[in-house]
């Protein structure tokens, strides 16, 4: 038996000749194409270059510090560090029992603190105690996969973990004085009896058993009484974690604090309104049109002005209302209203079906919304609400119209007030569009990787 | 059934009484501010509407450090009122909003490169005393051969949007009978590059400005500021409406910064200076008599605190505008004391 000698595919259709042939080259006008345009883009990329290599980064250097916290006074950044690593040691604990998106960002968190610690480069006050804390936000990270896989916790824990670690966090970054309890005290009432009203009203309106709606009360009085009074009456008679005035909150942080509590605020608020917009009760449904529709009518720069500018004739003279608070408020209000008119779109994608079915089982209507009709309809907008989230937190650049300093504030004051920076405006720019860059591509990215584990789209 | 119903009402109330309690509790509080002075005090610091984006006048140094002309006079008042000069909160505020900030009384003092005109002084607050004398002006390259505005017919102005900059420029040359084309910008370093990159033939902003423009190219000596004036802007401190004890109480304090310049007390010499024979200064500095210090509810040697914390006003003109200033250069002219040709003239304390 002669074997019939092995053909080889012809060398121009396999390995890169092949690509090429296929995709670049395929015709007269794709040769044509391919040529034009690779032109312009070597064009591009040789001047990119030779600006990159020429440009002057010295405000960047000389100010990391001011872009990453704005002016929050040096001697308490370990509060920040603090925060951070508590940070990054819960994403380890989540990588350890969730696995999925929280690995991918766990390792790279880690592998940024391992590369920035190491970095050669030395910005302006960029000491050995600054790398020890990049240091130890990723050996937190392994810390914390170490200790996730020994405890085997439950999801549960986790988030519960996530929601104290938020509050604690944002305590720990706001700091007590002497005068903090008394004011803490008033927070910690104010905040739980505004929890009791809307919980209440909820529960009254959607006929939510009692039980439930006491258990989560319970926890949230819970979660509120330790961060108030334990660390506010404890820390507040020590000169530990000295009260920071949020007017001193700047760069990076400020933009994080400002994204972070307006979508942890309007994401709540976002379904309540939702499910107000669709309730069979004309008073509640009346007041969530109306503010839905309000507030989606008016664009975001005025909504900041509004509370910034016209709020203050309202009040007594002298009185001064926490300016970054405002501005959260704002930007909760805004964002909320647009949750809400996402996530009507996911219930109104819910098959009736699904809550005939729910009824046959004979579960209630709270149950049925519950379990039933909000992860089916949530599931369904996740794009949506990501990208939400993603345009708010680029919006909060737009405080800078109401003279907070976030990481593109403090660039244009940097290169607008200082006469030697006067022509480094593009690198400013670019430095600061990179961050942002940065973390809206890793939520697009959770987004993505969420929507695949959940099967959206494909079943 | 029944019983439930009733349960989400009764802690609906409840909750609503707790939310009212507290609300009056804050009434309270409130209620104990007094005076802005007493105010001031009680909060620990002085809030400052300044900038943080000026070259000059209010700005960020690379630590962060808010700094500036106009930042110092607010340090001056908080080292007058707690002889700390950074006692300070500075807002940074927008232009639009100067005027809606200190007429609802939410900062105690504006110090942002402001103008006084009589409709803002009717409206916003009271003026206290002009600290800067300011004007628009015209920058030319030293080659393009204009030695005066009135040379300047056909040319093209690279100008800053701004409540007055480009309404003055059109007044200016509609009057003189010249033509122009202008292209606005939104801020300095916007018209610092277009003017660089050759898009217009003149700058034209508040000299200062002009100034720090200028400086901030690598050859300064290729440009050149033309001699007319086309505006005045006197820039001047602000306080809220209302409370006649803090307006005088600014008023001092930027007296004594002027004063002190006239009697050449500054930063290095102000302790020995508390023994002079000289009874004026003695006076300032509280070591004999008195000039209001009580009536405004200062310490009798407050002036030490200020002069110590930001020297006197040729020492802060020249931290930023003087010959090695932080910012740039700009010849003192109508900056100078009275003494020396200038307009810088306080009443004297007594």
């Amino acid at each position: 038996m002669v074997g019939t000698p092995e053909v080889l595919p012809p060398s121009t259709s396999v390995g890169i000749v092949g690509w090429l042939k296929a995709n670049l080259l395929s015709s007269p006008v794709n040769v044509a194409l391919t040529v034009v345009v690779g032109t312009l883009t070597a064009i591009a990329a040789v001047a990119m270059a030779r600006w990159l290599v020429s440009a002057d980064w010295s405000p960047i250097h000389e100010s990391l510090k001011l872009f990453l916290v704005g002016q929050y006074p040096s001697e308490e950044l370990w509060r920040i560090g603090a925060v951070v690593v508590g940070a990054t040691a819960l994403m380890g604990v989540s990588w350890a029992v969730w696995g999925g998106v929280m690995r991918t960002f766990a390792r790279i968190v880690a592998a940024a603190g391992l590369i920035v610690a190491l970095t050669p480069i030395e910005p302006a006050g960029f000491d050995l105690a600054v790398r020890l804390w990049y240091l130890g936000s990723a050996a937190s990270v392994a810390l914390g996969f170490a200790v996730g896989r020994a405890a085997s916790l439950g999801p549960k824990w986790v988030i519960r973990a996530w929601a104290l670690a938020f509050f604690l966090g944002m305590a720990l970054i706001w700091g007590f004085d002497e005068r903090s309890l008394g004011s803490s005290l008033r927070m910690l009432f104010g905040a739980g009896a505004t929890l009791t009203v809307v919980l209440a009203g909820a529960g009254w309106v959607g006929r939510f058993p009692l039980a439930v709606v006491l258990r989560w009360l319970a926890w949230g009085w819970a979660v509120v009484f330790v961060v108030t009074i334990v660390m506010a009456w404890g820390l507040g008679q020590t000169d530990l974690a000295p009260r920071v005035n949020t007017s001193r909150w700047g760069g990076l942080l400020l933009t994080f604090v400002l994204a972070i509590v307006g979508i942890v605020a309007s994401f709540p608020i976002g379904v309540l309104l939702a499910l107000g917009r669709r309730s069979r009760l004309p008073v509640l449904k009346g007041l969530s049109v109306a503010f839905i529709e309000l507030v989606r009518g008016v664009p975001l720069v005025t909504l900041l002005f509004m509370t910034v500018v016209i709020v203050p004739l309202f009040l007594p003279q002298g009185t001064s209302f926490d300016l970054v608070l405002r501005a959260v408020f704002a930007i909760t209000l805004f964002s909320s209203a647009y949750m809400a008119e996402n996530i009507r779109g996911g219930l109104a994608a819910v098959p009736l079906g699904q809550i005939e079915g729910a009824k046959a089982l004979g579960l209630g209507g709270f149950q049925t919304m519950l379990f039933i009709v909000l992860p089916q309809a949530l599931r369904a907008v996740i794009p949506a609400i990501v990208g939400q989230f993603i345009s708010l937190f680029k919006d909060t650049s737009l405080v800078v119209i109401v003279g907070l300093l976030d990481i593109l504030g403090i660039g244009k004051s940097l290169f607008l007030g200082n006469v030697r920076w006067f022509g480094a405006q593009a690198e400013v720019y670019l430095f600061v569009a990179a961050v942002f860059w940065v973390f809206t591509f890793a939520m697009a990215y959770a987004s993505r990787k969420v929507e695949e584990s959940l099967g959206v789209g494909s079943r | 059934m029944r019983q439930m119903k009733l349960r989400y009402p009764l802690l609906l109330v409840l909750a609503t009484m707790v939310i009212a309690v507290l609300a009056a509790c804050n009434g309270d509080d409130d209620a104990t501010a007094g005076s802005r002075l007493d105010t001031v005090k009680e909060r620990g610091n002085l809030i400052i509407a300044g900038r943080t984006d000026l070259a000059g006048f209010g700005f960020l140094d690379a630590s962060g450090k808010n700094v500036g002309f106009d930042i110092d006079l607010g340090r001056a008042v908080a080292a007058a009122i707690f002889g700390d000069p950074n006692a300070i909160e500075v807002r940074p505020i927008s232009a639009s909003e100067r005027g809606p900030t200190i007429q609802g009384g939410e900062v105690d003092v504006l110090t942002r490169n402001v103008t006084w005109t009589s409709t803002r002084d009717a409206q916003w607050g009271n003026y206290t005393t002009i600290m800067f004398y300011d004007g628009q002006g015209f920058m030319v390259r030293a080659d393009s051969g204009f030695d005066s505005a009135f040379d300047l017919d056909g040319t093209t102005a690279c100008v800053t949007s701004g409540t007055t900059t480009e309404l003055n420029l059109a007044d200016f040359f509609r009057q003189n009978g010249l033509s122009l084309e202008t292209v606005v910008f939104e801020d300095t370093a916007s018209v610092y590059g277009a003017y660089e990159s050759g898009r217009c033939d003149i700058a034209t902003s508040d000299k200062s400005q002009l100034a720090a423009i200028r400086s901030g190219f690598a050859n300064p000596g290729d440009h050149k500021i033309l001699p007319e004036t086309i505006s005045k802007e006197p820039l001047t401190p602000v306080v809220p409406h209302g409370d006649d004890q803090w307006f005088d109480l600014v008023k001092t304090v930027m007296w004594v910064l002027i004063n002190a310049e006239e009697m050449g007390v500054t930063q290095a010499n102000v302790d020995s200076m508390v023994s002079s024979d000289n009874i004026a200064i003695r006076r300032m500095l509280g070591a004999e008599g008195e000039f209001g210090q009580a009536d405004l509810g200062l310490d009798a040697d407050f002036a030490v605190d200020v002069i110590k914390a930001v020297g006197n006003y040729g020492e802060i003109y020249d931290r930023y505008m003087g010959p090695n200033g932080m910012s740039f250069e700009l010849p003192r002219q109508s900056n100078e004391l009275w003494l020396n040709g200038g307009l810088i003239y306080a009443p004297p304390l007594k």
